[in-house]
């Protein structure tokens, strides 16, 4: 059982909503990122998303947009960011860390050498956005070292491919909210609750629920159907601009714990 | 991958069912987007095979357009360079003064059939946000245009032009604030307001279907000048040269004359101040293989997989990638891509200005460049046949700054 079954199965066993914060490696400094990393895990993150910087991230909004372009500037690349999850492993061996970005960077490491030293580092699974089913055979290695691909459903999935997702979901399945990108407003909880029932019914992983989640209350909104929630562009607003480790922590913890409560309580 | 022995391969039965062109190609694109993708794909496919669609495209093609245009012999450049004739395909004279008029009317048709009211685009030289704002107003269609910051300022005239035309121009000023953040922009737009918005890409490149329809649409150029070379000259060219940036001119016209083995086929990548500077936009000879956009094709990348800035005196061919047909054509073997500088376009620029009254576009005058270099490794009696994709008068005010001349 992979690191993400066993925390999933946890969070099952418990009755608890699960709670995935993501971060941009390397921002707000690449220098705290570890202890950013587990400053998450201190305020109540079940999992991490690292994003994997990408100089065309294509469906990201603005807020991630940026953090992106500030992390490439002080040369992040998948090398950084995968010795900065063997460094978060050898304090934390149970949270799992799933990298979420795009295809090029892994393409040019090279996809062998990829699933490597992912595994060597202690990553569990990868969110790669423009790497859709069909395209996936490439990743054959990531697969075979182990590494979970974790997959993205959409409102917008027609039922045919809604079924095949259900069907080839490893670790968690992430269910995209609306058809916008990454930070946006717009969120209508019911519509959202019918159609992720329907999909938690059916896939063969648990389902987490992003894009558009921002404080506690919108998490807690969807938190009653989902099996995790996903936070992204609002935490990384949060921390954009931090620059000594303790303010980049006590930012992450302010902002995480509340929503850890929240989901808790209800 | 190892291919087969060129005369053997079907160049005309790319790309397959999943828009891949051998290894290149495909639909690399967030989830978001493959609902949309697939309804486009599957109405393209079924209007592709319409006859009253392509009667429809073919009416405006004619009367709007302005099709067919000439094949002229430059024969004061020709006699000027010393070898084989050059022939200009005049696509600089269409309507709206380049080729990507093509590819917009028969995407805006293809919109009109979905019931899609608003169209988008991203431009880099402005010529393809033109060419949409035009169709757009043709049509009776909301358009909206992104466009970069740097591009924005280099390209003012055809900003206010697409303005004059009715479109809201909107200024991109992510990233390096050119053609390929217009272009991130635009899908971004695309995922958000998909259910009425058509997104017209401008060049062979996207996900699946855009490669093959913009392809389609500009394959008339080809189609065309096949036909006059065999009316007016009794047999085809001795080779075909074109500017390449993402590619849709190029393809346009080599796309007849694929399976046509003794055609030679040279593709003219933007060098800029030299592939050794570092400072240009040749994605096949230069780059590897990589995924952008939508596509895995050739790309400028860094060891980190960041896509590099480029740079080209001309915005058009400012961009990083390149059309996946055209990265199967390379490695096939089927077509060259060489760099011309931009010293090498201005040059050609000049002459052909001065020998034949005719101001090519920046873009196209790679192309003059390059067929100049095919007209002196050829006997008097080859011709040459380069494609003039546009005209220049957006770029007089370039010019003159770039030569320090105060308009």
């Amino acid at each position: 059982m992979s690191r993400i079954d066993r925390r999933f199965a946890t969070l099952k066993g418990t009755g608890r909503t699960g709670l995935i914060p993501f971060v941009t490696a390397g921002d707000p400094s690449p220098a705290h990122m570890v202890a950013l990393m587990h400053a998450l895990v201190d305020a109540g993150a079940d999992l991490i998303e690292l994003g994997v910087p990408f100089s065309e991230p294509m469906a990201d909004g603005p807020v991630i947009q940026h953090a992106s372009e500030r992390a490439i500037a002080k040369g992040v690349g998948l090398n950084e960011v995968l010795g900065w999850v063997a460094a978060f492993r050898r304090r934390d061996a149970d949270t799992p860390i799933v990298l979420m970005g795009y295809l090029n960077p892994v393409e040019i490491h090279g996809y062998a050498r990829f699933a490597d030293e992912a595994v060597m580092a202690g990553v569990d699974g990868v969110l790669l956005v423009d790497c859709p089913l069909e395209e996936s055979a490439v990743l054959q290695p990531l697969r075979d070292a182990g590494l979970q691909q974790i997959l993205l459903a959409a409102p917008t999935t027609a039922p045919v491919r809604m079924a095949q997702l259900c069907e080839s979901a490893a670790g968690f399945l992430y269910y995209v909210s609306f058809a916008g990108i990454t930070g946006a407003a717009q969120l209508s909880t019911s519509d959202i609750a019918t159609r992720v029932a329907a999909v938690r019914a059916r896939a063969n992983a648990p389902v987490a629920v992003g894009f558009g989640i921002r404080d506690a209350a919108s998490a807690v909104a969807i938190g009653g159907f989902a099996d995790a929630v996903v936070i992204g562009s609002a935490l990384v607003e949060r921390l954009s601009g931090a620059t000594d480790e303790a303010e980049i922590a006590g930012r992450a913890r302010d902002f995480l714990r509340p929503i850890r409560v929240a989901l808790d309580a209800h | 991958m190892s291919l087969p022995p060129l005369r053997t391969i079907d160049f005309h039965a790319w790309p397959d069912a999943h828009g891949r062109f051998g290894e290149y190609g495909g639909s690399y694109v967030a989830e978001t987007l493959m609902a949309p993708l697939a309804e486009l794909r599957d109405a393209y496919e079924s209007l592709s095979a319409d006859p009253g669609f392509l009667a429809e495209l073919d009416r405006d093609l004619k009367h709007y357009v302005g099709r067919p245009s000439p094949i002229y012999h430059a024969e004061r450049l020709s006699r000027h360079i010393g070898g084989a004739r050059i022939l200009l395909k005049r696509e600089d004279l269409n309507h709206t003064g380049a080729h990507k008029i093509n590819n917009t009317i028969g995407q805006a048709l293809v919109a009109r059939h979905m019931g899609k009211r608003r169209v988008i685009a991203e431009t880099g030289a402005g010529q393809h946000g033109v060419a949409t704002a035009t169709v757009a107003a043709r049509f009776g269609m909301r358009c909206v245009v992104y466009m970069g910051a740097v591009d924005i300022e280099r390209q003012k005239i055809n900003v206010y032009r697409m303005k004059l035309l009715g479109a809201e121009v909107v200024p991109v000023t992510s990233g390096s604030k050119t053609l390929k953040d217009a272009l991130n922009e635009a899908m971004r737009d695309w995922v958000t307001h998909v259910a009425d918005t058509f997104y017209i890409i401008g060049t062979v490149a996207g996900p699946h279907p855009y490669p093959k329809m913009v392809r389609d649409f500009n394959a008339i150029v080809g189609r065309e000048a096949r036909g006059q070379m065999l009316e007016q000259y009794g047999r085809l060219p001795d080779a075909l040269t074109a500017c390449v940036g993402g590619g849709s001119n190029a393809i346009g016209l080599f796309y007849a004359f694929l399976n046509d083995a003794d055609v030679r086929i040279v593709g003219a990548e933007a060098a800029g101040e030299g592939i050794a500077t570092g400072h240009h936009a040749a994605s096949l000879a230069a780059g590897r293989p990589g995924v952008l956009h939508g596509n895995r094709t050739y790309v400028l990348c860094d060891d980190n997989g960041q896509i590099t800035e480029t740079h080209s005196v001309s915005a058009g061919l400012d961009y990083p990638g390149v059309g996946p047909e055209h990265a199967f054509l390379k490695d096939a073997g089927r077509a060259e891509y060489v760099g011309i500088t931009d010293d090498e376009a201005l040059e050609a620029f000049h002459l052909l200005a001065r020998t034949e009254g005719i101001l090519a576009a920046l873009e196209s005058s790679h192309a003059v460049a390059q067929a100049m270099k095919l007209a002196r490794e050829l006997p008097k009696d080859g011709l040459v046949l380069c494609n003039l994709s546009g005209r220049g008068d957006k770029d007089v005010h370039t010019i003159a700054a770039r030569e320090g001349v105060v308009v």
